[in-house]
C-alpha cells in the first residue's frame, strides 16, 4: 500500500509541474467546490432511502440469514479422522491396530528420538511449557535467540526468524513484504500456506504452470512489456518469485538454478518454500540450494517448517538480515503471537545437533526414497506422482473414473486395505473449494529413515495386493 | 463444581436479563463512556444498566488531558524533525549507518522497503528498542529472570553481557492464572506426555496427526465451555485467521469492532467478506450497521446479506475493558446474526469460575455461536479452540484450514492444557484453580484501585486483570519501561502503532501468581517511577470508593 501511496505522490507532483495555467485554475475552483460541499449540509447514502421506520422494522422482521455453517453429513469423507494411540512415531497404533508408520513426515526418525526428548524435558524443568507472551513482550526466551543463531549457522545465512506454527510461517513473510500493487509470480502447485500469504498480502498474483520455465518466462516478459509503458509504477513494483524447493503436492524439485538465472535477467526477488527438502536435500540436510549448488544469498528468503525433518513444531525464515530483520516489525504471525514453547524450541536445536554430527542420515533417507519410489512402480491401476528423491510420494489413480467422490472413495479403501494389514498410509487431504488448483486425490507415501527395507518391501507388497484386490 | 453445573447456573441468570436490553433507547443512556470521571460513571452505570447486569458494569476511559495532548503531538514533532535531519546525516555519511544493506549484487532491483516505510522504525522506535523483546531465562511465572543487554551503538545492535538480573517482578507476561510453572502437576503431565510421545506429531488433524489426547482435550474443552463441541487448533493466532474464512465467505458481512487483535482482522480479510468496522464496545454504533446493513442490503446488487457475522473479544488486550456481551447478545439476537467471541484474553481470568466473560456476566454459552479462545494465557500452555454448536465442529472438522493444512498440536502442550482446565475446574480433586480464580480477582481490584487512587490514568473495566496506564508521551514510553527495570519490574510498554498516536501506555497484567508483597512492592515503585515521570495525570481523583467491598468475597454473592 506504502508503494503505491508514493507512486501517486510522486506522479501528482509531476503533473503538477506539467499542468498549463487554466488547468490550475479550473482544478482550484474544483477544490473550493469540494470544500464547500464538506461544510455545507452533510447528507449520506442510506438515509436517501425513502424507507419509513415501519417500512425498515418489516425488512428487519423478513430477514432470514444463511445458517452459520451448512450441515455436514454423517458419511463426509473427512468428518470422521483415523485416531492414533500412542506415540505417532515409527510403530504407530491407528484405529487400534498397530501399523508402521508411512504417513508422518517425520523424515529422520526425531520425533521419538531419545536425545531430543531428553533435551526437550530439560527446558520443560527449566522453562515450563507456555511462554505466557509474543516475543515482544517477555516471550522472548534465551532457548529461542540460541535455536535463531542455531539455524542461520546450519543454513550458512546471516539471520534466522522463528515462528510458532509451520503454517503461519510463509503465510506471514510473504505479506510482510509484497503489498498490494506488488507482483508475485508463484508455481501453480504451491502449497496452501502459500496461497493464503499470498491472499493475505493482496498483491497481483500470477500463476505459471508447474515448475515450467518457459512459461514463467513468458510471465515476466509480459510484465517487462507493460513496465515500459509506465516506468514511473515500474520503479516502485516489486516483484516476487514464490517456489517450494519440493512440492509437498507434486513430489518434485523446483529447477533452481533457472530460476535464479531468470531473477537477474528481470530483477525479481525469489521467495523459496522448503519444508519438505530443509533436512532432506543436499549433503547436509541444506535443502534445494545445497542440492544444486546455488549460493543461498542468491534467494532472497527461505522459509521452512520444523515440523518436517525436525519433527518439533514451528517454523524459520533464514536469509540475509537486511530481508530477515523487517519480519520482525511486520511478520504477522511473529509480532501477534505468542512465540515457540521452548521445550520445542529445545528439540529442534537438539535435532540440528543431530543432523550436524551425522550427516550419513541423508544419505541413507535418500537411498530409503529410492527404494521406496522403485519399489511402488508398476502398481496396475496406480501411478507413482514425485522424484525418486522425495520422502513424500503420490500415489494417483491412473484411470480417474471422473468423479472426484468416486476416487476418493476408491482410494480410502485402498488406504484401509492397507492399515488393516499394518502399513499406515493417509490420503493427502485438501479443501476442494479453497485451492486455486486442486490437485487430484493421491495416497500419500511418506518415507523415513526408520523404515526397514523389508518393511518398504512389505508395505509395497501390500499396496500391490491392495490394488489388485480394489482397483480390479 | 461441574461444568454443567455452572452452565445450568448461567442459564438461569440470563433469561431475565437478555429480554430487557432489547430495545435501542436503552443505549442511549451510556453513550460517554470515555466520561472523566469514575463517580459520574459509576452513577451511569449503576442506573441504567441494572437490569442488564448482575454487577455494576464500571469501565472508563479518562479524556486525555488538553496540555498533555499538546506536548505529546510536540514531542513527537521534534522526534520527526530529528528523524529527518539524522536520515540527512547518514546519507551524507556523516553519521555513521548501522541498517543493513541490499547486496550489491541486488542494488538495481526495485527496493524490497521504501523509504519512508521504515522511517518511524529507524528514528522513533530505534530510540527505544530496549524496552521490547527482553530475553528471559526462566519460567515466565510471577518472578522472572532476564538476561542482560547492552548496547554500545544506541540499540542497533545488542550484546549480552553474561548476566542475569534475578527475580524481577513479572507484570508483562499473560499468566493470568500462574499455570506458567515448571513444577506441579501441568509440568509432570506435560514431562510424562514429552517421554513418551516425544514434541512432535509431523502430521495434519486429518491425515496421522489426529491423538486420542487430542479428542480428549476438545471433549474437556467442550465441558469446560458448556457447550456442545470443540476444536483445538496449535496456535491462537491461526485459530482466528484459518477458521473465520471457513464461516463466511463472499456475500456475508462481518462487524468488526474496531480495536479487534490483528488475528481477527486477518482472518476476516481472508474469509473474502464486506468488513464493517464499529467503534470500540459501542452498541450504538453496532446497532446502527446492523439495522443499515440489514434494510440496504449489499452494494450495488441490493441483494440480502447471506448471513452478518458479529467478531468481538472478550477483554481487549491493550485497553484492558471487557466487551459489553449482555447487549451484544441482545442486539444479536434481534437482528439474527452470528456471535463470534474471542476469548484470548479473558478465558481462566474473568468469571466466578474462570469460565471467560459468558461466565462474568453469567449467560448462556449457547447465545454465542463461536466462542474462541486461546490457551497460551490463562492456561500457560499454547494454542487456540473453537467451541459451539456440533453442526459447527462438525463444519470446522471438515473445512478448518488448521486441520487440512497444519501439524497438529504438541503433545506435551495438551497435556499441559488438560492438567490446567481440570485443575480449574476442580477435577483434580483440589481447590487449587477455584482459589486461583478467585485470587486472580482479588489481585486484579487490589491493584487497579491503589493505582487509580495513586492518581495514574488507568484504563478499561474495573475486573480486567490487563491493567493499561497511560503515559502519553514518546519518550516516556522508554523511560518507563527502563526505570521499572532498573528498580526490579519488567513491565510492557506499547506505542503507535499498536495504540492511537497519542495514547502510548504501559500494560500490567495480573496474576493469581502475584502475592501482596510482590504487588504492594510492584505499586509502590510504579508510584516512585510516576512521580520521577510526572505521569500522575488523573484530574479526578476519587476517594476510595466504599460501595465496593473488596477481594476475596467478591465473588461471594455469586452462590445461591
Amino acid at each position: 500500500m506504502a508503494s503505491g501511496q508514493q507512486w501517486v505522490l510522486v506522479e501528482m507532483v509531476q503533473a503538477f509541474y506539467e499542468a498549463p495555467a487554466y488547468h490550475l485554475i479550473l482544478e482550484g475552483i474544483l477544490i473550493l467546490w469540494i470544500i464547500r460541499l464538506l461544510f455545507s449540509k452533510t447528507y449520506k447514502l442510506q438515509e436517501r432511502s425513502d424507507l419509513t421506520e415501519k417500512e425498515k422494522e418489516e425488512l428487519i422482521e423478513e430477514w432470514q440469514p444463511e445458517p452459520l455453517v451448512p450441515p455436514v453429513s454423517k458419511d463426509h469423507p473427512s468428518l470422521n479422522y483415523d485416531v492414533v494411540t500412542g506415540p505417532p512415531s515409527h510403530k504407530i497404533i491407528v484405529n487400534g491396530k498397530e501399523c508402521i508408520n508411512f504417513a508422518s513426515f517425520n523424515f529422520l526418525g526425531l520425533l521419538d528420538n531419545e536425545r531430543v526428548k531428553k533435551q526437550a524435558l530439560s527446558s520443560l524443568k527449566k522453562y515450563g511449557v507456555g511462554t505466557c507472551g509474543p516475543r515482544g513482550f517477555y516471550g522472548t526466551f534465551d532457548v529461542h535467540l540460541e535455536l535463531e543463531d542455531r539455524l542461520a549457522k546450519f543454513m550458512r545465512t546471516e539471520e534466522a526468524i522463528i515462528y510458532s506454527y509451520g503454517f503461519a510461517t510463509i503465510a506471514s513473510a510473504v505479506p510482510a513484504y509484497s503489498k498490494r500493487g506488488d507482483i508475485v509470480f508463484v508455481d501453480e502447485a504451491a502449497c496452501f500456506s502459500i496461497q493464503k500469504g499470498l491472499q493475505a498480502s493482496r498483491s497481483f498474483i500470477k500463476y505459471f504452470k508447474h515448475n515450467d520455465m518457459e512459461d514463467l518466462e513468458r510471465l515476466l516478459k509480459e510484465q517487462e512489456v507493460e513496465d515500459q509503458k509506465n516506468p514511473r509504477k515500474a520503479r516502485v513494483t516489486r516483484r516476487f518469485i514464490v517456489v517450494e524447493g519440493l512440492y509437498i503436492n507434486t513430489g518434485d524439485v523446483c529447477p533452481l538454478p533457472e530460476l535464479v538465472k531468470l531473477k537477474y535477467k528481470y530483477k525479481v526477488r525469489i521467495f523459496l518454500e522448503e519444508s519438505m527438502s530443509f533436512g532432506v536435500l543436499g549433503d547436509h540436510g541444506r535443502g534445494v540450494t545445497e542440492h544444486f549448488g546455488v549460493n543461498i544469498d542468491d534467494i532472497d528468503l527461505i522459509s521452512a517448517n520444523m515440523e518436517n525433518a525436525l519433527a518439533s513444531i514451528g517454523g524459520f525464515c533464514c536469509g540475509r538480515s537486511f530481508v530477515i530483520d523487517h519480519q520482525r516489525l511486520s511478520g504477522q504471525g511473529y509480532c501477534f503471537s505468542a512465540s515457540l514453547p521452548p521445550m520445542l524450541a529445545a528439540a529442534a536445536i537438539e535435532g540440528l545437533n543431530i543432523m550436524e554430527e551425522d550427516p550419513d542420515i541423508f544419505t541413507v533417507l535418500r537411498e530409503k526414497c529410492n527404494r521406496v519410489h522403485r519399489a511402488l512402480q508398476g502398481i496396475p491401476g496406480l501411478k507413482v506422482i514425485g522424484e525418486p528423491l522425495t520422502p513424500a510420494l503420490h500415489l494417483q489413480l491412473e484411470t480417474s473414473t471422473g468423479s472426484r467422490d468416486a476416487d476418493t472413495k476408491t482410494l480410502r479403501a485402498v488406504v484401509e486395505y492397507c492399515m488393516d494389514r499394518g502399513v499406515a498410509l493417509t490420503q493427502a487431504r485438501y479443501l476442494d473449494k479453497e485451492e486455486k488448483f486442486l490437485p487430484p486425490p493421491t495416497i500419500r507415501v511418506v518415507v523415513t529413515v526408520e523404515q526397514s527395507r523389508e518393511e518398504i518391501d512389505t508395505a509395497a507388497s501390500l499396496i500391490r495386493e491392495a490394488a489388485l484386490e480394489i482397483l480390479k | 463444581m461441574s461444568a454443567s453445573s455452572a452452565a445450568k447456573w448461567a442459564n438461569g441468570e440470563a433469561h431475565h436479563c437478555a429480554p430487557n436490553c432489547a430495545k435501542p433507547e436503552k443505549n442511549a443512556f451510556w453513550k460517554n463512556n470515555r466520561d472523566c470521571c469514575f463517580l459520574d460513571e459509576q452513577v451511569h452505570h449503576g442506573a441504567c444498566n441494572g437490569g442488564l447486569y448482575r454487577r455494576p458494569f464500571k469501565e472508563s476511559f479518562e479524556e486525555t488531558p488538553m496540555l498533555v495532548a499538546v506536548f505529546t503531538y510536540l514531542g513527537y514533532g521534534i522526534l520527526t524533525i530529528f528523524g529527518y535531519l539524522r536520515d540527512f546525516l547518514r546519507e551524507w555519511k556523516i553519521e555513521k549507518c548501522h541498517i543493513a544493506r541490499e547486496r550489491e549484487e541486488q542494488k538495481d532491483f526495485v527496493p524490497l522497503y521504501q523509504d519512508f516505510e521504515n522511517f518511524y522504525t529507524r528514528n522513533l522506535y530505534m530510540r527505544i528498542r530496549d524496552s521490547w523483546n527482553r530475553p528471559i531465562c526462566s519460567v515466565p511465572g510471577a518472578k522472572v529472570d532476564i538476561v542482560e543487554r547492552v548496547s554500545h551503538n544506541y540499540n542497533w545492535t545488542f550484546d549480552y553481557s553474561g548476566k542475569v538480573v534475578k527475580e524481577v517482578i513479572n507484570m508483562g507476561s499473560y499468566n493470568y492464572l500462574g499455570f506458567a510453572e515448571n513444577t506441579g502437576p501441568c509440568a509432570e503431565a506435560a514431562a510424562e506426555a514429552a517421554a513418551k510421545y516425544g514434541v512432535g506429531v509431523s502430521s495434519t488433524r486429518q491425515e496421522m496427526g489426529n491423538l486420542s489426547r487430542h479428542e480428549e482435550l476438545e471433549k474437556l474443552v467442550a465441558k469446560f465451555l458448556g457447550v456442545e463441541s470443540a476444536m483445538t487448533f496449535g496456535m491462537g493466532f491461526a485459530t482466528n485467521s484459518m477458521n473465520i474464512p471457513a464461516l463466511a465467505g463472499k456475500g456475508c458481512l462481518i462487524l468488526s469492532d474496531e480495536l479487534n487483535h490483528a488475528s481477527l482482522v486477518l482472518g476476516a480479510r481472508l474469509s473474502g467478506s464486506t468488513i464493517r468496522v464499529f467503534k470500540h464496545n459501542n452498541m450504538q454504533s453496532l446497532e446502527k450497521l446492523l439495522r443499515e446493513a440489514i434494510v440496504h442490503g449489499q452494494p450495488r446488487t441490493r441483494r440480502p446479506w447471506r448471513k452478518i457475522l458479529i467478531l468481538v473479544e472478550g477483554i481487549y488486550s491493550m485497553e484492558g475493558s471487557i466487551v459489553r456481551l449482555p447487549e451484544v447478545i441482545a442486539l444479536k439476537k434481534k437482528y439474527k446474526a452470528y456471535l463470534y467471541l474471542d476469548e484470548a484474553h479473558s478465558i481462566g481470568a474473568l468469571g466466578p469460575w474462570g469460565r471467560g466473560v459468558v461466565d462474568y456476566f453469567g449467560l448462556n454459552p449457547s447465545d454465542v455461536d463461536v466462542m474462541m479462545g486461546t490457551f497460551t494465557k490463562s492456561f500457560g500452555a499454547a494454542g487456540g479452540y473453537i467451541g459451539g454448536k456440533k453442526v459447527l465442529i462438525d463444519y470446522l472438522r471438515t473445512h478448518s484450514h488448521s486441520a487440512v493444512y497444519a501439524t497438529s498440536m504438541s503433545p506435551p502442550v495438551v497435556e499441559q492444557i488438560i492438567t490446567s482446565m481440570k485443575c480449574i475446574m476442580g477435577e483434580d480433586g483440589t481447590t487449587v484453580g477455584r482459589e486461583r480464580v478467585q485470587q486472580l480477582a482479588a489481585n486484579t481490584s487490589y491493584f487497579r484501585r491503589h493505582l487509580q487512587d495513586m492518581g495514574f490514568i488507568i484504563y478499561g473495566n474495573h475486573d480486567s486483570p490487563v491493567v493499561p496506564l497511560m503515559l502519553y508521551m514518546p519518550a516516556k514510553i522508554g523511560a518507563f519501561g527502563r526505570e521499572m527495570l532498573q528498580r526490579n519490574i519488567a513491565v510492557v510498554v506499547v506505542g503507535f502503532p499498536a495504540t492511537p498516536i497519542i495514547e502510548s501506555r504501559a500494560r500490567f497484567c495480573v496474576s493469581a501468581a502475584h502475592t501482596r508483597a510482590m504487588l504492594d512492592m510492584a505499586l509502590s515503585t510504579i508510584s516512585e517511577v510516576g512521580d520521577l515521570l510526572q505521569l500522575k495525570y488523573s484530574r479526578c481523583r476519587t476517594v476510595p470508593s466504599l460501595d465496593r467491598p473488596f477481594d476475596e468475597t467478591t465473588y461471594e454473592e455469586t452462590e445461591e
